[in-house]
C-alpha cells in the first residue's frame, strides 16, 4: 500500500533528461513553475502543456507512472478547486442553497486546477529523472552564492540527501512494522479518528526507535570515515556543464520567451 | 487446521519496470501438527510465502484454503485467521512498543477482544512457555538482550493461541547457544501442544535436528519438498542453488567414498556419530 506513492521517487531508465546536469533541471523546474503563474490567458497553458509533453516524452518515464503519484494530492486538488469555485465573488451563474457559483469562480477554479496539476507533474519529472544524490549535488553547487551570507550550504545539502535517502528505508520499515502488528491483531483501518490515532502508537514507537538507531549508526559510520563537514571536501564526480546542458538551458530560455509572450497576449 | 496452497503466484511491483515474480506457481499442503522447515536463499520467496498464509499479502493469482475455506472469499474473517495462524517476524524490534514486557505480550490477545483476566492469563502462560525469567516481565522490552527480545516477540504471538505458528528466521543474529535454546523450546512447544510449526530459515543446520519435513524454495518456486534425509541426499542440487546440506552429510559422504560403511542418510550429529562408530567398529573387526 505504501509502495504506491510515486511522488518524489526516482525512475530508473536511460534518457536525455536523465543525463542532464541536475542544475539545469533545477533551474528549468523553477523557471517553469514561475512561468505558470505569469500567464494571463489559456494559450500560455497550451504552450506549457506542449513543452511538458515533449519533456515527458524525452524522459521516457511512462505517463501512467507519473499520474499514479497524483492520487496522493488529489484531495488537495479537489479542496482548492471547490473552495475557489464557491467562494470567489463576481457575476453569479448558479445558486445552490446558500452557495453561489460565479463566472469568476469557475475561471479561477479551472486555472488553479490546471496550474496545480502542471506544477506537480513538472516538478515530479525532476525527481523522477534525477537521483537524490545528484539532486542535492546540484542544489549544493547551485546555492553556493548563499555561502557568502553565512548559509551552511553543504550541511543543508547533506541533510537533504540523508533525508531523501531515508524515505524509502523508513517506508519499507513502516510496511514491515505494520505487518508485524497486523499479525498480532492490530487494526489500522477501522474505527473513528480517535481510535485510529490510538492504533498508530504500536506503529510509531518502533518506527521512531528504529529511525533514531539508524541515525546514530549513520553518524558513527560517517565519523569513522573522517567526515567533518564541507570544509575542503572534494567531489568524486564534480558537476561540469556539457554541450547538452547548454542546449538544455537554451531550450528553457526559448520556452520562457515563447510561453510568456503568448501567455500575456490579451486574447481571452 | 490444514492449509492448502493452490497454484499461488505473487508478483512484486506489478506494472512497474521492477516487477519481480516472488512466488511462481506454488502448490503446498500443511497438515496438522507437522514441524516444517522452509529453507531458501535471501530472495527465494520464503518470507513472501509465509506472509500469504495469514493473509498479510494477497496472492496475485491462485487460492489458499485454511480449514477448507478460501481466505480470499469476500466474507472471510481475516482477523480471525490471524489469530489462528500466528506469524512472528524476523526482527523483534518491529513489534515491541509497550512500556513493559508483560503489557506488550498482552497486545495480541487484547486485540482479540478477550476479557482482561483472560488476556493476562494468556500473556503469563506465553511468557512462561518461551522460558523468559519472571523478573524480566516488568522491564522495558528495549532493555532486553537480542535473545530475550526474540522470546518476548514469540510470546506476543503465542498469547493469541494460534493453531499454526510461523517463525521467520527466529535465530538470525543469535549466538549458537541462544539459537539452540530457542529452537529447543520451539520443538518442545510443538511436542506439548501439537501445534503446526513452520520454521523459515536459510540454514539447513538449524532445522535438520528439529523438523519432520523440509521445503526448499528457489527463485519463488518449490524446489524440493520431502523428509530431511531425502532432501539432504540431493546435496549436490542444493549446492547449485547456493544452499548446503548440514556438515555431517558431507563428512558421511566423504567417509563412504573412502570405504567406510556409514549410513549417509543420518541428518543429525547424534545419528552421524552413531553410524560412524558402527562403521569404525566393523572395520576393526574386518581387519
Amino acid at each position: 500500500m505504501l509502495r504506491d506513492i510515486t511522488l518524489g521517487q526516482y525512475y530508473q531508465t536511460e534518457s536525455v533528461i536523465h543525463r542532464l546536469d541536475p542544475r539545469v533541471k533545477l533551474a528549468g523546474t523553477l523557471l517553469y513553475i514561475i512561468s505558470l503563474f505569469l500567464f494571463r490567458n489559456f494559450l500560455g497553458y497550451v504552450v506549457a502543456a506542449v513543452f511538458l509533453g515533449i519533456v515527458i516524452r524525452l524522459s521516457r518515464v511512462p505517463f501512467r507512472f507519473m499520474v499514479k503519484g497524483m492520487h496522493a494530492i488529489l484531495f488537495l486538488l479537489l479542496f482548492t478547486v471547490i473552495f475557489n469555485l464557491f467562494l470567489t465573488p463576481g457575476v453569479p451563474l448558479l445558486t445552490l442553497w446558500k452557495l453561489t457559483i460565479t463566472r469568476e469562480g469557475v475561471e479561477m477554479a479551472v486555472t488553479i486546477a490546471i496550474r496545480l496539476t502542471m506544477l506537480i507533474i513538472g516538478s515530479s519529472i525532476m525527481t523522477l529523472t534525477t537521483t537524490p544524490n545528484n539532486l542535492t549535488d546540484g542544489m549544493e553547487k547551485g546555492m553556493r552564492p548563499l555561502k557568502w551570507i553565512g548559509v551552511p550550504v553543504h550541511e543543508v545539502a547533506m541533510m537533504m540527501s540523508i533525508a531523501l535517502r531515508f524515505i524509502p528505508i523508513l517506508l519499507e520499515e513502516t510496511d514491515k512494522i505494520m505487518k508485524a502488528q497486523i499479525a498480532r491483531g492490530a487494526d489500522f483501518e477501522s474505527g473513528n479518528l480517535m481510535k485510529r490515532a490510538k492504533a498508530m502508537v504500536p506503529l510509531l514507537v518502533p518506527l521512531f526507535i528504529s529511525a533514531f538507531r539508524r541515525a546514530n549508526d549513520l553518524a558513527m559510520a560517517m565519523e569513522s570515515r573522517c567526515y567533518r563537514g564541507g570544509e575542503g571536501r572534494t567531489k568524486m564526480k564534480p558537476l561540469v556543464y556539457k554541450g547538452r546542458d547548454r542546449i538544455g538551458y537554451l531550450c528553457i530560455a526559448i520556452y520562457l520567451a515563447v510561453s510568456i509572450a503568448v501567455g500575456r497576449l490579451p486574447v481571452f | 487446521m490444514s492449509i492448502i496452497l493452490d497454484h499461488v503466484n505473487y508478483i512484486y511491483g506489478a506494472d512497474t519496470p521492477l516487477a519481480v515474480k516472488a512466488l511462481d506457481d506454488v502448490c503446498l499442503q500443511f497438515p496438522d501438527g507437522q514441524f516444517v522447515g522452509i529453507i531458501g536463499h535471501t530472495g527465494s520467496g520464503k518470507s513472501t510465502l509465509v506472509q500469504h498464509l495469514n493473509g498479510l499479502v494477497k496472492a496475485t493469482s491462485g487460492h489458499i484454503y485454511v480449514d477448507g475455506e478460501d481466505i480470499y472469499d469476500r466474507d472471510y474473517d481475516r482477523k480471525k485467521l490471524r489469530s489462528k495462524v500466528g506469524l512472528v517476524f524476523q526482527y523483534p524490534e518491529h513489534q515491541l512498543f509497550e512500556i513493559d514486557v508483560f503489557t506488550d505480550v498482552c497486545f495480541g490477545p487484547r486485540n482479540l477482544g478477550l476479557e482482561k483476566k483472560e488476556v493476562e492469563l494468556r500473556a503469563y502462560e506465553a511468557l512462561r512457555k518461551v522460558g523468559l525469567p519472571e523478573d524480566l516481565f516488568y522491564q522495558s522490552p528495549f532493555e532486553l538482550s537480542g535473545g530475550q527480545k526474540r522470546r518476548v516477540a514469540i510470546a506476543g504471538v503465542l498469547a493469541m493461541k494460534p493453531q499454526v505458528l510461523i517463525l521467520d528466521e527466529p535465530t538470525a543474529g543469535l549466538d549458537p547457544k541462544g539459537r539452540d535454546e530457542i529452537l529447543g523450546q520451539i520443538k518442545e512447544l510443538q511436542c506439548t501442544t501439537g501445534m503446526t510449526i513452520l520454521l523459515v530459515s536459510h540454514s539447513m543446520e538449524d532445522v535438520a535436528e528439529y523438523v519432520d519435513r523440509i521445503i526448499v524454495m528457489n527463485k519463488g518456486r518449490v524446489m524440493l519438498d520431502d523428509e530431511p534425509r531425502e532432501v539432504f541426499a540431493q546435496y549436490k542440487e542444493l549446492e547449485e542453488v547456493g544452499l548446503a546440506a548440514p556438515q555431517v552429510t558431507y563428512i558421511l559422504h566423504e567417509l563412504q567414498e573412502r570405504g567406510f560403511q556409514v549410513d549417509v542418510n543420518a541428518t543429525t550429529i547424534g545419528e552421524a556419530a552413531k553410524t560412524i562408530l558402527q562403521a569404525i567398529g566393523k572395520k576393526k573387526t574386518n581387519i
